[in-house]
């Protein structure tokens, strides 16, 4: 990684983290590194450090955290939430980022087909022909009727991405 | 005893073996299951991309349970997390309660949040007792050697599920495996790690790494099997330990048992009757040693 540019650093992403569920309290980061020490994800790729990405929020470094994939790489395990010794809520401003990236049309594409999946069948995965082996092995229908979540997927602007999915893929 | 099932996405489509080996072993330990035609998703694919529509999913789901006055039993530990995180949000902010059922009135639903959501193996624990299902086992499986596998979302965030059970130190799926009989290995390397379930669209590669470093030192202990609770958890070790292999170079060939087909043998199930034929890496080994399948003429 290049050093920082002081011009690019951008002191209202911190704010704007902070105002989002699960990002309140990443100002009380005192960079201890426990969350780095105890992530699973970070034993096998240098690229996810929660400490870092931390630190980069604070300085400001927008840009740089933004359009990178490795705020995807969270595995929501807990782990650093449940030990952070200063109670910040990591795996959910770890959420919180993903969810300004969005706000900002930056999706990562495995994020974007989960939503087209749910937004096609109201579940991840299409049950459909699954259903007679269901039966066949004293298992009840699982009926597929989408049409509620895909309002409230509709009202919450998630719908315009998985229909962007839904529409190139067909 | 009266809950409100919630299978999600993974276990009606993916985990067969799991749900019916679930119902089988509620259905003979006095516990009646209700099935909600309507339940969808949990939410949690989405909050990573919206919060709120997530969190609106959810209450949705919990809404519907509530007009049936049902508390509600998740399989998966991320349907658990979700359902559980939604409802501790819905009962300390009641503003955010009454913005959710604005939305929620569009479906004629409204929830109150007064139910409650439970992990299966934290009900078989909390409220069934390892006493009890002790009482009801007829086949103590006592050839059998294993490791539990907890997950991540069965205990975290422990805030909001009450730290029922120890997050960083967990016994809970241990008991329940001791009662059927059977030897838990308590205590083993990366006994607490993630599978890596969430970032396998993301970046396969770290998952198959962090899972098949878990398998890798379950293998090395010995262990018939790994007993779980969650279906993604089973996804990636049982779906993606091929890959694992590849990637460790060496054999793993571990079956991936959910804990109700453990318990279920330990009630007098037939294998078939807790859907061992839908296991893709086969418990033939364990099953012989039990006494379950015939071993093959020398």
């Amino acid at each position: 990684m290049n050093t920082i540019d002081d011009k690019k650093l951008d002191s209202s992403f911190v704010e704007e983290v902070r105002n989002t569920p699960g990002g309140e309290k990443i100002v009380d980061c005192f960079a201890c590194g426990t969350c780095a020490a105890s992530c699973p994800v970070r034993e096998f790729d240098e690229r996810f450090n929660p400490r870092k990405i931390i630190h980069m929020v604070l300085l400001g470094m927008r840009d740089e955290v933004m359009n990178s994939d490795f705020v995807w790489l969270c595995s929501g395990c807990v782990t650093c939430q449940e030990r952070c010794p200063q109670g910040v809520t990591i795996t959910e401003l770890m959420m919180a980022l993903k969810n300004i990236a969005v706000k900002h049309n930056i999706v990562h594409p495995a994020f974007s087909m989960q939503a087209a999946e749910v937004y096609r069948y109201g579940r991840l995965y299409e049950v459909g022909d699954l259903n007679a082996r269901r039966e066949k092995i004293g298992l009840p229908r699982i009926p597929e009727e989408p049409d509620d979540i895909r309002t409230i997927l509709d009202d919450t602007g998630v719908g315009k991405i998985a229909r962007e999915v839904i529409g190139t893929s067909d | 005893m009266r809950y409100a099932l919630f299978l999600g996405c993974s276990v009606p489509t993916r985990g067969l073996n799991y749900e019916l080996s679930s119902r089988k072993v509620a259905e003979k330990l006095g516990i009646e299951f209700v099935d909600i035609p309507e339940f969808s998703c949990c939410g949690f694919p989405i909050r990573s991309v919206n919060q709120d529509a997530g969190f609106t999913m959810a209450a949705r789901n919990l809404a519907l349970a509530e007009k049936q006055g049902l508390d509600v039993i998740t399989l998966c530990s991320a349907c658990a997390e979700t359902l559980q995180e939604a409802n501790y949000i819905f009962k300390h902010n009641p503003d955010k309660l009454a913005q959710i059922n604005k939305e929620l009135a569009k479906f004629g639903l409204k929830y109150n949040a007064s139910i409650e959501v439970k992990h299966f193996a934290r009900l078989l624990w909390e409220d069934i007792g390892v006493e009890t299902i002790k009482k009801s086992v007829v086949k103590p499986l006592v050839e059998a050697t294993v490791v539990a596998h907890y997950g991540c979302h069965y205990l975290k965030p422990s805030e909001i599920y009450g730290k029922f059970d120890d997050p960083e130190n967990p016994t809970s799926l241990d008991d329940l495996i001791e009662a059927t009989g059977a030897t838990t290995i308590r205590n083993y390397p990366e006994k607490e790690k993630c599978c890596g379930g969430a970032i396998l669209g993301v970046k396969e590669e770290d998952t198959v790494k962090m899972a098949g470093s878990k398998l890798k030192s379950i293998v090395e202990l010995g262990a018939d099997a790994m007993i779980l609770i969650c279906p993604f958890c089973s996804v990636i070790y049982e779906g993606n330990q091929k890959k694992a292999e590849k990637e460790y170079d060496m054999q793993f060939k571990l079956p991936i048992i959910y804990y109700p087909q453990l318990l279920g043998l330990a009630l007098g199930f037939e294998p078939d009757d807790v859907g061992f034929k839908l296991n893709r890496i086969k418990a033939k080994a364990l099953l012989e040693k039990l006494g379950l399948r015939k071993k093959p003429a020398a």
